[in-house]
């Protein structure tokens, strides 16, 4: 089996105000949909949140500027490493993240092995 | 059984470990065979010798000498007398520190014991046979009782042995700690082998209740014997201690019913031993702190949950974030089953159902008994051709029984 970085990304992290009971069924939905990969044998290490907000970016020349960090639309918000037969499996094993529910998206790139 | 009996049989179990620890420090972990061999000779001469004039007032005492002069006897006849402890003495070590000390204070021992602890739990042998060296070495188990534990036989069970042994030659492993950088990791393999032993006990398909929950008893011992070690007394190693209190707060129920998902649910919780799930508590109180969450953090509070009967979706809530997270760390088999069950409790069969098929576990029985429960409701005719499939895979007993309970409630 290969493994795979699945890289969460969303267009805002607007979420993080809501209140409490809703950012727990959040996190829940967020858990259970990393729990069923896991308990598929397929995770290959734990998955990672990034704070949002809170970074820098180093330029050539030393340049260090705040957020945003790339000049797209949606902003790198965790990544996880899964194990699939191929791009194929592993992109259906995306399916479901949560990160699409709320107009993001997931990456699927394979980890050079 | 006679008195004397009695007594003997409790000190071989509780003193043998220690004084073939005691032994090997001294003259060395290839002389293990030997150590066992003047210690079990040392039970001799006290059965003999107490059924003549009754059981001395200190009886550990009286072994501890006894044992000091035949292992003693024993080396200075031969060559490793003249080969290791004279030319010790030559180079100017106390001589009569070398000839005579057999140090069999509470702190030797317990210092031996560890060190034997980790020269044992070592992964440079096999890890069944690590196992089979904690229950003779470590926990004085007989070869009999071993051999009744793994359903095999004694020959089988010697043979293993031996070459465990020899590894431990071999791999020239010593009775030290490790050093500082590797104890991490050490130690993780020193609790996973105790965990082990606890379920070699606790999940044992030997009908013999009584040796059963002595391999849980001793895994407990060992357990407690790291914390009394500031480098072993770890928060991963309280969390272990706390998760087998909780197990084995449940032995006298699991005796009626069973544990695992079905036959859980029939178990008489007055059965349950307060006691040790208060002691498992405090233990779970020990283990949090630092920073870094081990399985054995996340399975105790889930035990602990377990030991609640009400269920209330809070519960399963929480399990069922709590199996995540250990799926996190580490996958097993029997995490996936718990997990979807535990999401069956908390969101509902059908969500569970299309999690279920997922796991792909055709050869468990559980899975079986796991897609039956789920179809129970809405497809009784699935369910008992799943509850079949369970059956046909079952292993012992009890599970059988409860399969055929869950068949009959459909």
């Amino acid at each position: 089996m290969k493994e795979f970085a699945l890289l969460f990304r969303q267009p805002s992290y607007d979420h993080l105000e809501l209140p409490e009971a809703e950012q727990a069924a959040l996190l829940k939905k967020w858990q259970d949909w990393l729990g069923g990969i896991a308990a598929q044998g397929r995770l290959a290490m734990p998955p990672t949140r990034l704070i949002p907000g809170a970074g820098k970016v180093l330029k050539p020349g030393g340049v260090v500027t705040d957020g945003p960090f790339v000049e797209i639309r949606e902003r790198l918000g965790g990544l996880t490493v899964i194990r699939a037969e191929n791009l194929e499996e592993a992109t259906t094993l995306a399916h479901g993240c949560p990160a699409i529910d709320y107009g993001g998206s997931v990456e699927i790139r394979q980890v050079m092995g | 059984m006679s008195q004397e009996r009695t007594t003997i049989d409790q000190l071989f179990q509780q003193e043998f470990s220690k004084m073939v620890a005691v032994i090997s420090r001294q003259f060395g972990l290839e002389h293990i065979e030997t150590a066992e061999d003047i210690v079990s000779d040392t039970f001799l001469t006290a059965a003999e010798n107490w059924a003549e004039k009754g059981v001395p007032e200190n009886p550990a005492a009286w072994l501890y000498v006894v044992a000091k002069h035949k292992t003693l006897a024993h080396f200075r006849r031969g060559d490793v007398w003249q080969q290791k402890v004279l030319p010790a003495v030559k180079a100017g070590m106390d001589t009569e520190e070398a000839e005579t000390d057999l140090d069999f204070s509470a702190q030797n021992i317990q210092d031996s014991q560890l060190r034997m602890i980790f020269a044992i739990c070592n992964p440079a042998i096999a890890s069944e046979s690590q196992i089979g060296l904690a229950l003779r070495i470590l926990c004085g188990f007989g070869i009999d009782e071993i051999a009744a534990a793994f359903l095999s036989n004694k020959e089988t069970i010697n043979k293993r042995l031996f070459r465990a042994k020899e590894k431990l030659r071999t791999e020239n492993i010593r009775m030290e700690l490790p050093p500082e950088h590797m104890l991490d990791a050490r130690l993780d393999n020193v609790l996973h082998i105790i965990y082990l032993l606890f379920n070699e006990g606790y999940y044992s398909r030997t009908q013999d209740v009584i040796l059963q929950k002595d391999f849980c008893l001793e895994a407990l011992r060992l357990g407690l014997l790291l914390t009394t070690f500031p480098v072993t007394a770890q928060p991963r190693t309280y969390a272990l201690i706390a998760l087998m209190c909780f197990h084995a707060s449940r032995f006298e129920a699991r005796q009626q019913a069973g544990e695992e998902i079905v036959l859980y649910e029939e178990q008489d919780e007055t059965l349950w031993d307060r006691e040790l799930i208060a002691q498992g508590m405090q233990f779970l109180a020990l283990s949090a702190s630092g920073n870094s969450i081990s399985s054995y953090h996340l399975e105790a509070r889930i035990a602990l949950l377990h030991c609640q009967k009400e269920d209330t979706p809070e519960k399963w809530q929480e399990i069922l974030a709590l199996y995540n997270e250990l799926l996190f760390i580490h996958y097993s088999p029997s995490a996936a089953l718990n997990r979807t069950f535990a999401l069956y409790k908390a969101d509902g069969a059908k969500a569970a159902l299309a999690e279920a098929e997922k796991l792909q576990l055709e050869d468990n029985h559980f899975y079986w008994v796991l897609l039956g429960e789920l179809n129970s409701k809405t497809d009784p005719a699935k369910a008992e051709s799943h509850y079949r499939r369970a059956y046909a895979l079952a292993q012992t007993v009890a599970e059988k029984e409860g399969i055929l309970r869950a068949i009959k409630r459909l």
